[in-house]
């Protein structure tokens, strides 16, 4: 068993086990309240924060913050793709800020795809994450996303890459958050049995436990005097 | 911050110019640039941004566009640049041309044979992308003037921008060709001034040029060596504010028994409704004949799917909850019979019940926007009706 699981370990980045080297940037930009910028493998997404700032008059929500996703393309105008995504990303930050205490406010989270090589949406959950804890909103708890790709076989790929994507059978992206382990968001594309995906849901959940470890030290040395 | 970003496409050319290629250039501000940015646009300063940037790349003729022809007058190649600001902390024309005159050089498009009537493009795994002819490069330069041209300065910041009197930009080429002059807030400069900044925009150009020629040499040196390039590297390593982790492997051995507790611990799922019927590409019909469910006393001709006739009965009891005690009071009369007022699908029928409710049926809608709580509803009147 133990040798098993050391092979694992060494499989290729994008393999069932493995997810993509991850490395992230906080703060980088000067004029946001927040930012981050997310690298997961060679895809990236940027991320900028804006609030709570004030909001215009029909916008305005009197007993929580007015929260709203940007998400812009590399090339070209957004479309309806990033329309359905920006909806997804701002359920998810609704359910993780704390509106309650910013009433009559606007919350801005602007995202920026540097680059696509696979797993996009689950990077951009990760860089949101990122920049709301660099902005210093209240959160209840914080989030991830996992993408899997169930390929013609049934085995599950963690984080795969665009061309592992496309080859798949189905795409499930999954929201975990950090105090239960619980699901804010899932999305699919494709098809999959009940059975495959609850396996895949099982899997995000353990690859959401290393995404957190993450989180955890990037912002423990951040704050580290050393 | 600017992120440029270029794409190449075939298209047909202007009908005025059928052996040059196409470059299309798109500055965008992004809301994360500045919390004044919004998706609807701050028109006047982004036309004048694009304005300059578009006479600096296209007017210069930096790009050679006669390359670009692939056949003359049906196929050329159309080149994109996207600009996304992405900070604003001042001079955003600087650093856009240099981000756009990088972007423009580094880019390569794929290489294409012509064959008489045929054209192959071939993709960048068959041979390798062609870079595109570019004949120098123009550098923007930005001066800000303070007090009637007494105070100048090179590269101003956001906060400099904003007090500053006067703007004059100037675009110029290593070897000290200038480009694009643009001299805007309505200041008065002397022409020995204008010299002036012209010799200071010569050794900027000089300094940033070679710094372009180096990443552009070591972006080629680390993709030919296969190391790792792009923005994973451009993440630093050294800064307090950034962290990297390796790969990690992720522990999916239990998953399948992970998984099957939940499945087993969860409630069975509902019955899954009629399977949906393919039109045509991108058509679906969901159930097929629809009973207005809105008090209504008109009996629809067409029949309903069969497959909703596994419609459980804990579902259909939910649905009778929701519905108002009017229409339950419907209910009551439908078990005798139904009274067909009229076949027409347009008309808006409003019929007195017996019990002086006055009633109203909506005009019949399409089957596919119904929803599945009237169906269930339906269902279940029709089986009383039925019983």
């Amino acid at each position: 068993m133990m040798a098993a699981k050391e092979e694992d370990k060494m499989a290729v980045a994008g393999d069932g086990c493995c997810l993509r080297p991850f490395s992230c940037e906080q703060g980088l930009l000067s004029r946001p309240d927040g930012s981050a910028a997310f690298l997961q493998g060679d895809t990236s997404v940027l991320a900028g924060l804006y609030g709570p700032a004030e909001v215009k008059g029909s916008k305005e929500l009197p007993d929580r913050a007015a929260l709203e996703v940007l998400l812009r393309p590399k090339v070209g105008l957004p479309g309806v793709v990033e329309r359905s995504r920006e909806q997804l990303l701002r359920q998810t930050c609704e359910a993780v800020v704390l509106g309650a205490l910013h009433p009559r406010t606007a919350i801005t989270l602007v995202l920026q795809v540097m680059n696509d090589a696979g797993s996009l949406l689950s990077c951009c959950l990760n860089a949101a994450c990122m920049g709301l804890l660099d902005a210093g909103l209240p959160l209840s708890s914080l989030f991830c996303g996992v993408t899997c790709a169930l390929d013609a076989n049934g085995a599950i790929v963690l984080d795969p890459t665009t061309r592992q994507e496309q080859e798949a059978r189905a795409v499930l992206t999954f929201a975990i958050d950090s105090a239960e382990r619980k699901v804010l968001m899932a999305t699919t594309k494709g098809s999959c049995s009940v059975e495959e995906m609850q396996q895949c849901l099982a899997a995000a959940q353990r690859a959401a436990d290393t995404i957190f470890q993450f989180y955890r030290d990037s912002v423990r040395r951040r704050y580290s005097k050393s | 911050r600017v992120l440029a970003q270029v794409s190449c496409e075939l298209v047909p050319p202007k009908l005025s110019r059928p052996t040059e290629g196409v470059l299309f250039f798109n500055l965008e501000l992004s809301p994360m640039a500045a919390p004044g940015f919004e998706p609807g646009r701050q028109p006047e300063l982004l036309v004048q941004l694009n304005r300059i940037i578009e006479r600096c790349l296209r007017n210069s003729k930096c790009v050679d566009t006669e390359s670009l022809c692939v056949v003359a007058g049906e196929k050329v190649w159309q080149i994109r640049l996207d600009l996304h600001l992405l900070n604003h902390d001042g001079n955003i024309i600087d650093a856009a041309s240099i981000a756009g005159i990088v972007a423009l050089c580094h880019f390569r498009r794929p290489d294409v044979s012509v064959q008489g009537e045929e054209v192959t493009v071939y993709t960048p795994e068959e041979r390798d992308p062609v870079p595109l002819s570019i004949h120098h490069m123009p550098i923007c330069v930005s001066f800000a003037f303070f007090q009637q041209g007494t105070y100048l300065l090179v590269d101003p910041s956001e906060r400099e921008e904003r007090v500053m009197d006067g703007l004059l930009v100037i675009a110029m080429n290593k070897h000290h060709e200038i480009c694009t002059i643009q001299s805007s807030g309505g200041i008065m400069l002397v022409k020995d001034q204008v010299l002036r900044c012209s010799k200071i925009t010569a050794v900027k150009v000089a300094e940033i040029t070679e710094l372009i020629q180096k990443a552009l040499e070591n972006d080629q040196k680390g993709r030919k060596e296969g190391g790792k390039f792009g923005f994973a590297e451009s993440i630093p390593n050294q800064k307090i504010t950034a962290f990297k982790m390796e790969s990690a492997a992720v522990d999916t051995n239990n998953v399948e028994e992970q998984a099957e507790e939940i499945i087993t611990k969860a409630e069975p799922p509902s019955e899954v409704f009629a399977k949906p019927i393919l039109h045509t590409v991108g058509t679906a019909q969901i159930g097929e004949g629809i009973e207005n469910s809105w008090g209504d006393l008109e009996e629809s001709e067409r029949e309903e799917a069969a497959e909703e006739e596994g419609e459980s009965e804990a579902t259909a009891f939910e649905c009778q909850k929701m519905e108002t005690e009017d229409t339950s009071t419907t209910r009551e009369t439908k078990k005798d019979e139904p009274i067909v007022v009229s076949d027409s699908e347009e008309e808006e029928v409003v019929i007195l019940e017996p019990q002086e409710l006055p009633k109203k049926t909506r005009p019949q809608t399409n089957s596919k926007q119904e929803t599945t709580s009237k169906k269930a509803f339906n269902k279940r009147r029709k089986k009383k009706r039925a019983a």
